[in-house]
């Protein structure tokens, strides 16, 4: 679907992409991560064509980015507005229309979605006099009327109730499902492993990681052990930290260069072994991690 | 080009459908007959209304005569100083002159003493007769007879007739087309500010809001920009074309129902009785519609319609620049200074120089520079300028508009999504240097 290679972009003498490749397959939720000023904004902009890149070269569906592909793109931008004077229907009129949709076309389509969103009886109201949620909605809709087989949602459930964001989650697995490629840039890690089927993070204006969740989780192993013993035989070392329960111990112990089945069997000197699980980090926890690890390297 | 008229509409409607645009454009064109009715209003009034004023004339020469009008009499005694400044105290008299022995070569000490300010109208009334008196006196002392002298007394209007090459003679009226130079000139200005102000405005919304980042995604900056300088355009014209309207209509019927109760003359006269007395020999209503034909209208509406949009498009794409450049309209103070100097310049220029000579070098410049031409040229266009002259100026326009916008254009693409940082000329000028 979005094939990226070899992308540059400086601003000046600050770089904001560094020789940046990227695949997106058709029909996945791509989540974008990176922490504020990677260069997750510079890529989404040129993806958009609202700016050029230095070198490298965008292809979407096989084919060079050109501005005739803008109506195959639908964009949410992090920090986002409307026409606070003009009436929903306008609006969304105005938004559709500048993607290319005609007129017939553009009033079918924003009838479909305020009946499906439950929005009908806003359609005469003014911004200024919806509530932040109900903008939010509006403004959602004007970014995936046209169809766009290429969605690209930044923060998308950043300022939304948690109400109105589970309708939003459930646009967005509704739209995958009818083969819409989409592309979620976010911090939110549990919307990340809830949604996204692959990822990629930048930091500092170069890709750091990527691949499926799972690709990604299995590519960073803190090597750590969640343990809990029962019946004890010899008193558990204090710098373990074990947590007491009536008779069970739990604590966590990292293997220490040792293999797992060496740290088991030094374990049941202790007592009774109930569980030996390897701990998987969670995305946010790889993610701290990663940006921290390539900061310090 | 599509997007361009989408945005170009978007921007007309959400600003036409205003009721501050109704309201403004309704109201306006009301303000200049209501304020010119309440003048003639008052003045009718007045007139009913007044009591004859008395004045004291104190006269130790035994020289003078005043001649009474509708609003003053003269009253001529021989009290002293003292008795006459007692009847202005206690209200007998409005007011007391005293003219002190002189010698005529020489008329000192004239004094006016009245319980509120005269007006000018008086004292000019009363130093007009006082000066014609003395001069008849001295003309009759150096033994020439005061009948002669009314007998010499002449006026003069010059008729002034344009020539061209084919030998076509226009009658031609200075007053006129300093009137139509200066009309045109303070409404291409005021239409320059107004909307330009608009403008720049509009950008300043798109970019706080953050709109801008969606639309772009949708279109070019330069089709953005393009199509909110051209729709609010449009708005102008929209409202110019209703105030001439407007102001049309209501000019006939005010005047027309005013008329019947003061007729002409007597209007001109009470506004300034030096005026008509010109106007009454010069110009019946033949001479004035004589001198309106000689006047290029075609010339003149074309030019005006031309300088109007040109000089709206050329500053329009600064105000658009610096707009896209700002995140807030306090910031935009430190740029507005290259754009307003020009405007002002063309605005004092047309006072001092245009309308004055048009044909001087000054003139000549301040109507070609395209930053001073549509203001400027206008002055000039109701006098006549040599199609060469017309050409080049519009040529030049043109040009300045399309370097304008392309500047304004590198300034906007970078600007709209700066946020948080104030740039400097510096910045600006790095920004029109990239190329993407």
């Amino acid at each position: 679907m979005l094939k990226i290679e070899k992308l540059n972009k400086s601003y000046g003498a600050s770089k904001a992409l560094t020789n940046l490749d990227l695949e997106v397959s058709k029909g996945v939720v791509f989540g974008l991560l990176g922490p504020n000023g990677a260069g997750k904004t510079t890529l989404i902009r040129i993806i958009n064509q609202i700016i050029e890149g230095d070198s490298g070269q965008v292809y979407l569906n096989g084919e060079l980015l050109a501005p005739k592909h803008i109506s195959q793109i639908g964009y949410l931008p992090e920090e986002r507005g409307l026409y606070k004077k003009m009436k929903v229907w306008d609006q969304m009129l105005y938004f559709a229309r500048l993607k290319g949709l005609s007129p017939a076309d553009a009033k079918l389509k924003i009838k479909f979605w305020l009946d499906k969103l439950e929005m009908s009886t806003w359609k005469d109201k003014k911004i200024e006099d919806l509530s932040k949620g109900m903008a939010q909605k509006v403004q959602f809709i004007s970014t995936i009327i046209h169809n766009p087989p290429l969605l690209i949602l930044d923060e998308p459930f950043s300022g939304f109730d948690p109400v109105n964001a589970e309708i939003i989650k459930n646009e967005i697995l509704e739209l995958k499902e009818k083969g819409t490629t989409v592309i979620l840039s976010t911090h939110r890690m549990e919307s990340v492993e809830l949604l996204c089927d692959q990822v990629a993070m930048i930091n500092r204006s170069q890709k750091i990681l990527d691949g499926t969740i799972k690709q990604v989780k299995s590519s960073y192993r803190p090597e750590v052990f969640t343990i809990t013993i029962d019946q004890i035989k010899q008193p558990i070392p204090p710098e373990w930290a074990a947590k007491q329960d009536e008779t069970s111990y739990h604590f966590t112990l990292p293997l220490s260069g040792k293999t797992p089945n060496q740290l088991l069997h030094e374990l049941m000197e202790y007592g009774e072994v109930a569980q030996f699980r390897e701990v998987i980090p969670s995305m946010e926890e790889i993610f701290i991690h990663q940006v921290k690890s390539t900061e310090n390297g | 080009m599509d997007k361009i008229w989408l945005v170009i509409q978007r921007e007309y409607l959400a600003r036409v459908k205003k009721k501050s645009f109704l309201l403004v454009t309704l109201l306006t064109p009301l303000i200049f007959p209501a304020i010119m009715g309440i003048f003639v209003w008052i003045a009718l009034e007045e007139k009913d209304n007044q009591s004859l004023r008395i004045i004291e004339v104190v006269d130790d020469n035994n020289l003078f005569f005043l001649e009474s009008s509708e609003q003053y009499a003269f009253s001529f005694s021989n009290l002293s100083e003292e008795k006459a400044k007692e009847l202005v105290q206690n209200g007998e008299r409005y007011g007391f002159l005293h003219i002190p022995n002189f010698e005529l070569k020489d008329p000192k000490g004239i004094t006016y003493y009245g319980e509120e300010n005269p007006s000018m109208n008086l004292i000019s009334y009363l130093e007009n007769n006082l000066k014609k008196k003395i001069e008849e006196q001295r003309l009759f002392e150096s033994g020439i007879d005061p009948k002669i002298i009314n007998e010499v007394r002449t006026k003069v209007a010059i008729k002034s007739i344009t020539l061209d090459d084919q030998g076509t003679e226009t009658v031609s009226d200075a007053t006129v087309n300093y009137a139509i130079g200066f009309l045109a000139g303070i409404l291409i200005y005021m239409f320059i500010f107004i909307y330009g102000n608009q403008i720049m405005q509009g950008v300043i919304e798109e970019k706080s809001s953050r709109i801008v980042e969606i639309l772009v995604s949708s279109l070019k900056p330069f089709q953005l920009m393009m199509g909110k300088i051209l729709g609010i355009a449009g708005v102008g014209l929209t409202q110019l074309l209703i105030w001439i309207v407007l102001i049309g209509t209501l000019t006939t019927i005010v005047t027309g129902f005013l008329g019947m109760q003061m007729p002409q003359q007597q209007a001109m006269e009470m506004a300034n009785p030096e005026f008509s007395q010109g106007m009454a020999n010069n110009s019946d209503v033949g001479e004035i519609l004589q001198v309106l034909s000689g006047i290029n209208v075609t010339q003149i509406v074309l030019s005006f319609i031309f300088y109007f949009l040109g000089g709206y498009l050329l500053y329009g794409a600064l105000f658009a620049g610096i707009g896209s450049a700002v995140d807030a309209p306090s910031d935009a103070q430190q740029f507005m200074l290259p754009v307003t100097i020009p405007l002002i310049v063309a605005y004092m220029g047309l006072f001092v120089f245009v309308l004055n000579d048009p044909n001087s070098t000054t003139s000549f410049w301040l109507s070609i520079i395209p930053l001073t031409s549509p203001i400027a040229m206008m002055g000039r266009v109701s006098y006549g300028v040599p199609l060469w002259e017309l050409i080049l100026s519009m040529g030049l326009l043109i040009s300045g508009f399309l370097f304008t916008t392309w500047l304004a254009g590198k300034i906007y693409r970078i600007g709209i999504l700066m946020h948080g940082t104030k740039p400097t000329y510096k910045t600006l000028w790095k920004w029109i240097k990239t190329n993407n």
